[in-house]
């Protein structure tokens, strides 16, 4: 599994594009928002938390559809799902490999957008702890969504319709937790229920996967 | 009728649906047009809200079978899971388009509503919030089973993500609910003594109620028909190919 793991962060790294394409997008976006509402920071201060949420959920979402795609075009997935390795635990792996390749830059990145989007002091440590808290729910649920639409040519589309949905009650929780923050209020309720859901999803969502892809190779 | 399983035999539902959907067609439309011609023409006006309030006749039943819809889906993809009866994964796919148009009706009758009361089409109330969220949930799940050729793969991924999205839907009903109070009162009808609601405007939204279920039933009956003759013709074209 570790081999494994190893396998896909090297394919990440070196097969070009994907590992920064995220990043880039989470840029682009911070510094997009202030251009379309002006630079009233205020404002900007207001809608940071939820804009930097919003930005770190389509960023996920641009990598998605590489967690499976590759594997199943060049026939590694069926190896992998008739290895002796369980295929829940294949399906943990893709999604911690997603999440170490785009979750933790998209984490480490943030204060910096946060510093663009005039995001208050105090919610630095609130952004960064929530993001950590909640990107690793944001890849197991992707994976969940990459296992469904692997078979079909044109997934892309149909994978961000089926994944967005889904990540509602994360963002929700999760852009709580960062504009409580902001505020100086409590954040414990917001961040516990965040924490109970990654906790909840990384338990269970790769059975629903690896079910997922057990069809799909049929 | 010894059990009802012997439904999950697409030939014996056919048989039965034969003669089981004209009545409760004409049963749907009866009660209906009953309901809301009771409600629009014979009931009084509120003293607050005036004649706004009749529109509850449509909008509270069809929100209600909205959600009914959902939970049909998924009990149908329960069985097609568990038990692999192909008559529930297609009355599960007949049913999403229908509970969908339903959570639209209710939505627009809402917003049609919510403008004379609240002053505004549209608040991200958690009620509204979770409509449109389960709205977007019926339109993933319809366009899962349009992508896929193969309907029994199609049957699969698409009660996995029934069952998947129905925990995340109630999630993000609760995630709404902490996230915003809201404009929407409480529950309309309830058995808990002291309940708002007259009698007199009680009984025709019960009737509308009842028609409702009656014209979901006939529409999903309609649509599994529908269903197992696609898939029967395309066996027959399938067969033709191999002679």
């Amino acid at each position: 599994m570790i081999a494994l793991l190893l396998r896909d962060l090297r394919l990440a790294f070196r097969a070009g594009g994907g590992f920064g394409l995220g990043l880039a997008f989470f840029l682009i976006l911070a510094v997009l928002v202030p251009l379309g509402v002006g630079p009233d920071r205020p404002t900007l201060a207001l809608i940071a938390p939820g804009i930097l949420w919003v930005g770190a959920l389509l960023a996920c979402l641009l990598s998605l559809d590489r967690i499976f795609a590759l594997d199943y075009e060049d026939g590694s997935l069926d190896l992998l799902a008739t290895a002796p390795v369980p295929l829940e635990g294949v399906v943990t792996i893709k999604a911690l490999a997603h999440w170490l390749t785009t979750g933790v830059p998209l984490v480490l990145v943030s204060p910096v957008l946060g510093l663009l989007l005039s995001l208050p002091v105090p919610a630095y440590g609130w952004l960064l702890l929530s993001l950590a808290l909640g990107t690793p729910a944001l890849s197991v649920i992707g994976t969940f969504g990459a296992a469904l639409t692997v078979g079909l040519k044109r997934g892309g589309l149909l994978l961000s319709l089926l994944v967005l949905p889904l990540y509602i009650p994360t963002l929700v929780f999760g852009a709580e937790v960062v504009s409580r923050g902001a505020q100086g209020l409590a954040v414990g309720t917001p961040l516990a229920l965040l924490a109970g859901i990654t906790a909840g999803a990384v338990a269970l969502l790769p059975f629903a996967s690896a079910h997922v892809i057990r069809i799909n190779l049929r | 009728m010894s059990s009802l399983w012997e439904y999950a035999n697409p030939l014996k539902f056919m048989r039965t649906t034969d003669w089981l959907l004209p009545i409760v067609a004409v049963a749907a439309v009866v009660v209906t047009a009953t309901g809301l011609i009771w409600g629009f023409f014979f009931t009084p006006d509120d003293f607050r809200q005036g004649s706004t309030v009749k529109i509850v006749f449509i909008h509270v039943p069809a929100a209600m079978m909205a959600i009914n819809a959902w939970v049909m889906m998924l009990v149908a993809s329960l069985i097609w899971l568990i038990r692999r009866h192909h008559v529930s994964a297609l009355a599960a796919r007949a049913a999403a388009p229908i509970g969908a148009t339903m959570t639209v009706i209710g939505l627009i009758t809402g917003a049609v509503w919510g403008q004379p009361m609240w002053g505004t089409w549209w608040a991200w109330d958690p009620r509204l919030t979770s409509f449109l969220i389960l709205f977007l949930f019926y339109l993933g799940y319809i366009a899962m089973w349009a992508a896929i050729d193969d309907p029994d793969t199609g049957a699969d991924l698409t009660a996995v993500l029934c069952l998947v999205g129905s925990v995340f839907a109630v999630l993000s009903r609760y995630a709404a609910m902490f996230w915003n109070q809201g404009l929407h009162q409480g529950a309309s009808l309830s058995v808990a003594p002291g309940t708002r609601m007259d009698w007199a405007y009680k009984a025709p939204l019960y009737t509308c109620m009842v028609g409702f279920g009656l014209i979901f039933l006939a529409l999903v009956l309609a649509g599994t028909r529908t269903e197992i003759r696609a898939r029967r013709m395309k066996a027959l074209v399938a067969r033709e190919r191999m002679a």
